[in-house]
């Protein structure tokens, strides 16, 4: 039981303590809630810690793999064949910086629903499908195998689609989880069409062998363009993206902050498929020019449909939809480039920034919709004309969302100052149009927090409101993520170096990604 | 090409199962065309297998028969696992819907606009 | 939904032994024939559809409560993963038993199916664990989905 035996194990662990917690949190149930919840408690603390442990060792350096059920954990290939044949769990850098951003949202997740569905009914329910969400996203970044990735997909999307319903007494709630769950469900069986078309073809399921004998031929690219449109679908780039504020905006306060990771996980799935298993046989600069246009789609409409909304958790999901643009902006230019003799220079740069910005916008976006939970925890109510000057009683959540403002807002010296920047400068080398609208969306985007900071805690006290703050360990769940966001603020540069350079290099090297499979 | 038929049929039941979900408005229809598509994708996995002229898979040691492919058999199960998943909590909140709404028209709840 | 002539509640009650024993047939035969823990758990859990259809879904609700079917169902979910557990000093999922000459443990002979019960190790028992939780978990959607209905019907 040393730390050799426990680095070895982690990928299997890491998703198998969860799922084990998953199924017995119903029968602990029963018997105590406190139990219950020490147990989801110990569990998600359990995860981060060893989720810290494996990303050390896998940003140093070391790919891990894990071969579920041969006689040891590096055998992929068995004696008498040529192939993997059984499931790959492959841990990169890319996998592991993933990794540590679910982690650390359900971490802080856990914590603050503890406080938040307290009054509901069915909470046994509800842990068991958090830990399952924890299990599918967890699953989904660690496998190294595309079916795997499916059935991972599968368990996030109805674990997700489950707790969006979770308030079921209003109706708005379970409309907005059935519209979900429909657009979700589509996207996962063209997926499933996908592998199918890939499986037909190359009689491989493992994604570094299917990299290495891939040809582009004409039923592959079918395969692409189902991938590109499925995954694009799952993480709200525009023209898919109609079911972010109806179900952002119904689910429980803290569930948002999971679906956004949730969201972004399917985001990593697509460049997966774009970098690792297609690689440099795709034709880089379309499916680069692709994937750099819906992304300035995404940025500029999410944020002019933002501004004019009422509903405060409306207007936070139409932000999500823009800042997944500026990742889908930063590494697509990655794509475009990837081939050429720029890579090394500006293009390596723009990857960082749009890596380097899911982690930023996974902690601030989680934090402000933390802190709209708070505030209808308080007021019960979500529409911004009938609440003002909260920041009389509650002064901490105040301070948050301050934080969380300025962060998404891109002003120093907070986190998305130093990934907006990286993203601007090398995008600028590209073409200067695309520099010029991220900075447009980045101006829009602090005009509507001004509003919504303005028109919420702003002004005299609203003369109904109970006084005092939220409970405490709602407190201590923001708190973990402000501080995320205050220390890779203040030093973005160590960051970049040891956790975002790593992952960049990961996704950007599919030799790499292939030997540690198949050659080692 | 009549073995080409399967994958005539495939073809079929998604653009059905497509055109349901599109068009209609009841919800239990919206739900039964993602159960077509499922269906439709489940045979297009089963007929990747098959090859002609071939027996069953269960051997120990095989001497070189033609057998079909046994894991598009595999990933088919678990598709149809997760698609009686998907289709019972859809049909869940089909019930509740119902019983806030009094109606399964999705032009008459739509509460959540703009 | 009321209850339904006696006749078919006699049918019903003859039949249902053996929609049992061939559901627990398929599960138990997963690792030699078609079949295994999903697909023997529907047949069960269609047969206990039958009984939910034959007899009054009020009555079925009232004498298997849905505490029991959610205490069976987490059973037979905690039970798979524990046996994948059980070979962690090797590797996740691994089939400590085959080869060993314990309870599930002989090798096949060399050569076509030769339908012998006792091999396979790990795999017939994840095959009872998986079906134990599709039992509960089919026949605890339809008895809900049973019980909703006739309750609001009696409502109007």
């Amino acid at each position: 039981m040393n730390m050799n035996w426990l680095l070895t194990h982690s990928p299997a662990l890491l998703i198998a303590i969860p799922l084990l917690a998953a199924f017995l949190t119903p029968l602990i149930d029963r018997l105590s809630k406190r139990a219950r919840n020490v147990l989801v408690l110990i569990v998600l603390i359990t995860v981060e810690v060893v989720m810290i442990v494996l990303a050390w060792d896998v940003f140093t350096g070391n790919t891990h793999i894990y071969t579920m059920g041969a006689s040891n954990p590096t055998a992929t290939i068995p004696v008498q064949a040529a192939i993997p044949i059984r499931i790959v769990l492959e841990v990169d850098g890319l996998s592991a910086f993933m990794g540590l951003i679910s982690a650390t949202v359900s971490l802080a997740a856990g914590l603050y629903s503890l406080a938040f569905v307290r009054r509901e009914t069915g909470q046994g329910r509800y842990y068991t499908l958090l830990l399952l969400m924890l299990v599918g996203m967890l699953g989904m970044e660690f496998t190294g195998d595309l079916f795997n990735l499916f059935v991972f997909l599968e368990i996030l999307s109805i674990a997700s689609a489950a707790l969006i319903a979770y308030r079921f007494y209003r109706g708005d709630a379970v409309e907005g989880a059935f519209k979900y769950f429909v657009i979700s469900s589509l996207g996962a069986l063209m997926v499933l069409f996908a592998i199918g078309l890939l499986y037909g073809q190359y009689d491989l399921l493992n994604m570094a062998a299917l990299a290495k004998v891939m040809k582009y031929t004409m039923l592959d690219k079918i395969a692409l363009v189902l991938f590109i449109a499925a995954f694009a679908m799952k993480c709200g780039a525009i023209p898919m993206h109609m079911w972010v504020p109806d179900s952002y905006t119904v689910a429980p306060a803290s569930i948002t902050a999971m679906l956004v990771v949730a969201s972004q996980v399917s985001l990593y799935a697509l460049f997966r498929i774009c970098f690792s298993l297609y690689g440099l046989t795709l034709d880089v600069t379309t499916v680069g020019i692709i994937i750099i246009s819906l992304g300035l789609l995404s940025m500029f409409v999410g944020v002019t449909m933002a501004l004019p909304q009422k509903d405060i958790k409306r207007l936070m999901s139409y932000h999500a939809i823009s800042q997944t643009g500026y990742m889908l902006l930063g590494v697509g230019v990655g794509l475009y480039l990837i081939g050429k003799p720029e890579f090394s220079t500006y293009g390596m740069a723009a990857m960082e920034g749009g890596i380097f910005h899911i982690f930023n916008h996974a902690l601030y976006k989680g934090l402000l919709f933390l802190t709209a939970g708070a505030i209808f925890y308080k007021v019960k109510t979500r529409n911004l004309n009938e609440m003002r000057g909260l920041a009389h009683s509650m002064k901490f959540t105040a301070i948050f969302f301050m934080i969380g403002a300025f962060a998404i807002a891109g002003i120093p010296p907070f986190n998305g100052f130093a990934s907006k920047l990286l993203i601007y400068e090398s995008v600028y080398c590209v073409s200067p149009i695309l520099s010029i609208i991220a900075m447009l969306v980045s101006i829009i985007t602090l005009a509507s927090f001004v509003k919504v900071f303005h028109s919420a805690f702003m002004g005299p006290p609203m003369r109904n409101t109970k006084e005092g703050e939220v409970p405490k360990s709602m407190l201590i769940g923001m708190v973990i993520l402000t501080v995320g966001i205050i220390l890779f603020g203040l030093f973005p540069g160590w960051v970049v170096d040891h956790i975002v350079h790593p992952a960049a290099q990961a996704l950007a090297d599919q030799a790499a990604y292939i030997q540690a499979v198949i050659g080692g | 090409m009549i073995y080409n038929i399967p994958f005539i049929v495939v073809v079929l039941l998604i653009i059905v199962g497509l055109a349901t979900v599109v068009f209609k408005r009841n919800l239990i229809k919206i739900v039964i065309g993602i159960t077509i598509i499922e269906s439709g994708v489940n045979l297009f996995l089963i007929t990747l297998g098959y090859r002609e002229n071939s027996v069953a898979p269960i051997y120990t040691f095989a001497p070189s028969t033609k057998m079909v492919l046994p894991v598009p058999q595999a990933l088919t199960l678990t598709s149809i696992v997760i698609g009686v998943a998907v289709m019972a909590l859809m049909l869940s909140f089909a019930i509740r819907i119902y019983q806030h709404y009094g109606t399964l028209d999705s032009r008459k709840i739509r509460r959540l606009r703009e | 939904m009321s209850e339904m002539s006696k006749i078919v509640r006699t049918i019903s009650n003859s039949l249902f032994p053996f929609i049992m024993i061939y559901g627990l047939y398929v599960i138990m035969h997963g690792h030699l024939t078609p079949g295994g823990g999903f697909q023997g758990g529907a047949v069960v859990a269609s047969g206990c559809a039958l009984i939910l259809v034959a007899y009054s879904s009020g009555w079925v609700f009232k004498k298997v409560k849905e505490s029991n079917l959610s205490i069976l169902e987490s059973i037979g979910a905690i039970g798979f993963i524990s046996l994948a557990f059980l070979g962690i000093g090797v590797t996740f999922f691994y089939n400590f038993i085959a080869g060993n000459g314990l309870l599930f443990g002989e090798i096949p002979p060399v050569g076509p199916n030769s339908g012998n019960l006792n091999t396979a190790g790990l795999l017939p028992l994840m095959n009872l664990s998986v079906g134990l939780k599709v039992i509960a978990g089919l026949f605890a959607i339809v008895a809900v989905m049973a019980f909703v209905a006739s309750r609001r019907m009696r409502k109007k």
